[in-house]
């Protein structure tokens, strides 16, 4: 507690000297009491996942974050199906921080949203938590009515005892049920019992996306609040030396300016004020520690950096010599530019301190990073930060950042201005596009060897760029033997069956911040794997698809997606003149997608991508609609970024600033796409990412099949600007 | 003081000229429905209804609307507004949800002047409107299902 009181002398010793009235004080005082929100209708809360009210409305806690994949909905879906509840009643809330309650299961003590994996480790704690909430209601009425439990049935929110008529709500029995003992074995339903999994119960985000009430970070306001823009390096690794902010003191809102660790950050009333304001300031920077280099510069080091062996990520049998003694032989080298994520929503952050800590408002990915970061910074214990997940607009990968990125940034600012009023840290466009953590970079050679039989019998895959998961939290679990995981993923567990495969990579430090991107290392490992495996099906003389085919006996699940979509498509049926396809399969995340684009070209040779099919295998469907709006967004995700998206740099300044630079898909690019879902019992696997991978290598096959080329430097407008 | 009419409601706001109305309508009045995309006109995600026309508020000057008539996702009304909201809510349209107050904002105004829009039509009123959910096949459908919609 002690740090709490510093903080709140600290507070009020600004506050006094800084003028700021009693009216803010109270107002501050107010909202620091609220945070502890009271129970709705003394309601029953028979584990960390569920409440249920008097009201007979059933909130589940959903500890995964709700921007855009519709996890809210799925993990509502999976829980309720347990439970038995009707889907009007569900109301969903997003989690507080805690980390002993609401961790990823599948990342050990961390609670976060990423790797698709909200369903797939949810997936058999939230049935659970159902169940025992359900076991508990019956229980209740079992009491309540002096029946056995065995003769009690529960549907739509309704427990019932058919022989006496008698039935209650979940809301008339839910006091009862709060004094029910929780039992320790749950019966769980087998699918043929299930009721809303695997059918399209409606989106509960849906109404207040289509009426503007939905809340975001950038909608919280609160008392006496300032926005603060900042303005950051222009290149990466640079340092303030010093700033002049006598221009900002006639701009009307403008408030102050604090040196962070970040750069300068600039306050003011309103955010339009905080804008103008940082223009008018002027800063001097400090470049010697900073990335001089340009992405060109860059790129030719890869090239050769590749030319040489890195460390080996996968080593089956003998490549080199397998390729030396093959009848044919095919090697090609691949260049992936930095891309931006460019999430709708900016990436920005709330921070307000109260009596008891520091209150957060943000689109958290990974609460307990963003806890503990802010902790530390404003030197209060972990459980002092009440975060408040709000609904964000997208993602992609931007907001999962192992030093809590705009979260930090935003408690530098409480800190360095002392914590007086709360703040809003904003990026615009031109800082999210400028501001790093891009996809990073790759050079990719793959050399392959075929026998005269057209068959492969090596195969050598050399991947160059930095790591994303070097100096990071995430070091320890995904960096192995030096091989940072996520850049070899796709590539060093390449399905095919081919006898003597190598795969090595070499990490490159470059300063330029880099961050996972929707589906890692899929968005370039699917790429060069997938056309690469075209052209030696063309220089074999083999249909693309049987060739896969007959290398993929021991993946069943790729086997299976690969012929749904080819049958779905009628693959090897004649097509209309002038369009042509390309197929391509991939893992990610555990799910299989497997996807053909059909294109054609205008009279200027102007690509279009007319229609996409698309099968996905990621185990039971909790939802299959949103399933499919995965696969749509996620093709469309990828399509824009292997048309046009290319971050570049001269001497360490990035070029591109805002959509006209970085232009994303839009709605005349989009296909017309249509989904197949594998049918299957197996436990869900992702679909957040998985829909990206393929679409990229499939456009790119049907470009080879009516050109006899592959684009190889990506995106298209760089390798065949005539397409775009 | 700039005076205009905001969602049926007379307003006065003491704000510089060349603040954009994005910045009056979500800082000053506190209407959050309206976001903030690029602040370059590029997105979309901004848009409003100024005099009934689909304008990007953040290249609108609070100097320029004094004594127009300004809508927003809050106050949108009417055949083709109530049309384009159910459609978007049968065809569930959004994933991340932040771009859509803008792409109904340009849906409902391409509905208000054509109920019965071919693909080129749509192409045409809603290329400006960027998702980077790419949810733009539902969007095409829901344009279409709402102008069944009004139609029955």
């Amino acid at each position: 507690m002690t740090t709490t009181k510093a903080l709140n002398s600290s507070r009020r010793t600004f506050l006094k000297g800084a003028g700021v009235t009693t009216g803010l004080l109270v107002g501050f005082h107010i909202t620091g009491k609220g945070v502890v929100a009271a129970s709705p209708n003394h309601a029953f809360s028979p584990n960390a996942f569920v409440r249920i009210g008097t009201d007979n409305l059933v909130t589940v806690i959903a500890k995964h974050i709700e921007f855009g994949q519709g996890s809210h909905t799925g993990l509502a879906t999976i829980l309720s199906e347990e439970l038995d509840a009707s889907w009007e009643q569900i109301r969903i809330e997003s989690a507080p921080a805690d980390a002993r309650k609401y961790n990823n299961l599948f990342w050990g003590p961390y609670q976060g949203t990423g790797g698709s994996t909200a369903i797939a480790n949810s997936w058999m704690q939230l049935r659970e938590a159902g169940a025992k909430a359900r076991a508990l209601l019956v229980q209740a009425a079992s009491t309540e009515w002096d029946v056995p439990v065995t003769e009690i049935t529960v549907s739509d929110g309704v427990v019932r005892h058919e022989s006496s008529s008698k039935e209650q709500t979940f809301g008339e029995l839910s006091e009862k049920a709060s004094q029910q003992q929780v039992p320790e074995k749950v019966q769980l339903k087998t699918p043929d019992q299930f009721k809303l999994i695997g059918r399209n119960v409606n989106r509960k985000d849906i109404a207040p996306k289509t009426n503007g009430s939905a809340v975001y970070t950038l909608d919280i306001s609160r008392p006496g609040m300032v926005v603060a823009v900042v303005k950051r390096p222009p290149r990466f690794g640079g340092l303030v030396k010093s700033f002049d902010d006598s221009d900002a003191k006639d701009i009307k809102g403008y408030v102050g300016t604090v040196t962070t660790p970040r750069g300068v950050a600039v306050m003011a009333k309103n955010t339009w004020a905080a804008i103008k304001a940082r223009e008018a300031i002027t800063v001097d920077w400090d470049d010697s520690q900073a990335e001089m280099r340009g992405s060109e510069q860059i790129m030719a080091e890869y090239r050769e950096l590749a030319k040489t062996p890195g460390l080996p990520a996968r080593n089956d049998g003998d490549a080199t010599t397998a390729i030396a003694e093959a009848k044919h032989t095919l090697e090609v080298s691949y260049d992936f530019p930095y891309l931006a994520h460019a999430p709708m929503e900016t990436l920005d952050c709330v921070i307000e301190l109260t009596d008891q800590g520091a209150e957060v408002w943000t689109g958290s990915q990974i609460p307990t990073g963003d806890q503990q970061t802010v902790a530390t910074i404003l030197g209060l214990k972990p459980e002092q930060v009440i975060i408040h997940t709000q609904l964000a607009g997208g993602s992609f990968g931007r907001r999962a950042t192992s030093d809590a990125d705009m979260v930090s940034e935003a408690a530098m600012i409480v800190k360095a201005s002392k914590g007086n009023v709360p703040v809003k840290v904003v990026w615009t466009r031109e800082d999210d596009i400028q501001g790093g953590r891009y996809r990073p970079a790759y050079h990719h050679k793959l050399k392959a060897g075929l026998d005269d039989q057209g068959n492969i019998t090596g195969w050598q895959h050399s991947i160059v760029g930095q790591s994303i998961v070097a100096g990071t939290a995430f070091e320890a679990f995904l960096v192995k033997d030096d091989i940072d995981a996520t850049s070899v993923e796709g590539a060093a567990n390449l399905p095919y069956a081919i006898p003597n495969i190598s795969v090595d990579l070499t990490t490159t430090d470059v300063k330029v911040p880099v961050l996972w991107w929707r589906s890692v290392g899929s968005t370039h490992t699917a790429y060069s794997t997938e056309t690469f495996i075209d052209q030696l099906a063309s220089k074999a003389g083999k249909d693309p698809v049987d060739f896969r085919r007959s290398m993929l006996k021991d993946h069943p699940r790729h086997l299976a997606t690969l012929n749904l979509v080819a049958e779905k498509a009628n693959w090897g049926s004649p097509i209309t003149e002038g369009r042509y396809r390309g197929i391509a399969v991939h893992e990610s995340f555990s799910s299989v997608v497997a996807q053909i684009a059909e294109i054609s070209f205008d009279e200027d040779g102007v690509l279009k991508v007319e229609k996409v099919w698309c099968a996905v295998d990621c185990g039971t469907v909790v939802n299959p609609d949103i399933v499919k709006a995965q696969m749509e967004g996620g093709i469309g995700f990828g399509l824009g970024a292997v048309l046009r998206n290319t971050v570049t740099l001269d001497e360490g300044i990035v070029d591109q600033s805002n959509f006209h630079d970085y232009e994303p898909l839009r709605l005349t690019d989009m296909p017309e796409v249509d989904v197949y879902i594998v049918p299957s019992e197996a436990a869900p696997t992702g679909v957040g990412e998985p829909g990206v991978p393929s679409i990229g290598p499939a456009v790119a096959n049907a470009i080879f099949a009516a050109k006899g080329q592959v684009v190889t430097k990506l995106p298209f407008s760089e390798g065949m600007p005539d397409l775009v | 003081m700039i005076t205009f009419t905001l969602n049926n409601e007379k307003r006065s706001v003491d704000a510089d000229p060349d603040t954009p109305l994005l910045w009056v309508i979500r800082d000053e009045i506190g209407l959050t429905g309206t976001k903030f995309g690029c602040g370059a006109g590029l997105c979309g995600a901004c848009t409003v209804h100024l005099d009934g026309e689909p304008v990007r508020s953040c290249q609108t000057l609070i100097s320029d609307v004094a004594e127009l008539n300004i809508t927003t996702i809050e106050g949108i009304d009417g055949k083709a507004a109530k049309a384009i909201q159910t459609a978007w809510e049968e065809i569930e349209v959004p994933q991340c949800g932040y771009c859509q107050s803008g792409q109904i904002m340009s849906a409902t105004s391409l509905l208000a002047q054509n109920p019965k829009p071919s693909d080129a039509e749509i192409d045409e009123a809603m290329d400006g409107n960027v998702c980077r959910c790419a949810t733009y096949v539902r969007i095409r459908k829901a344009i279409h299902h709402a102008s069944d919609l009004m139609e029955a």
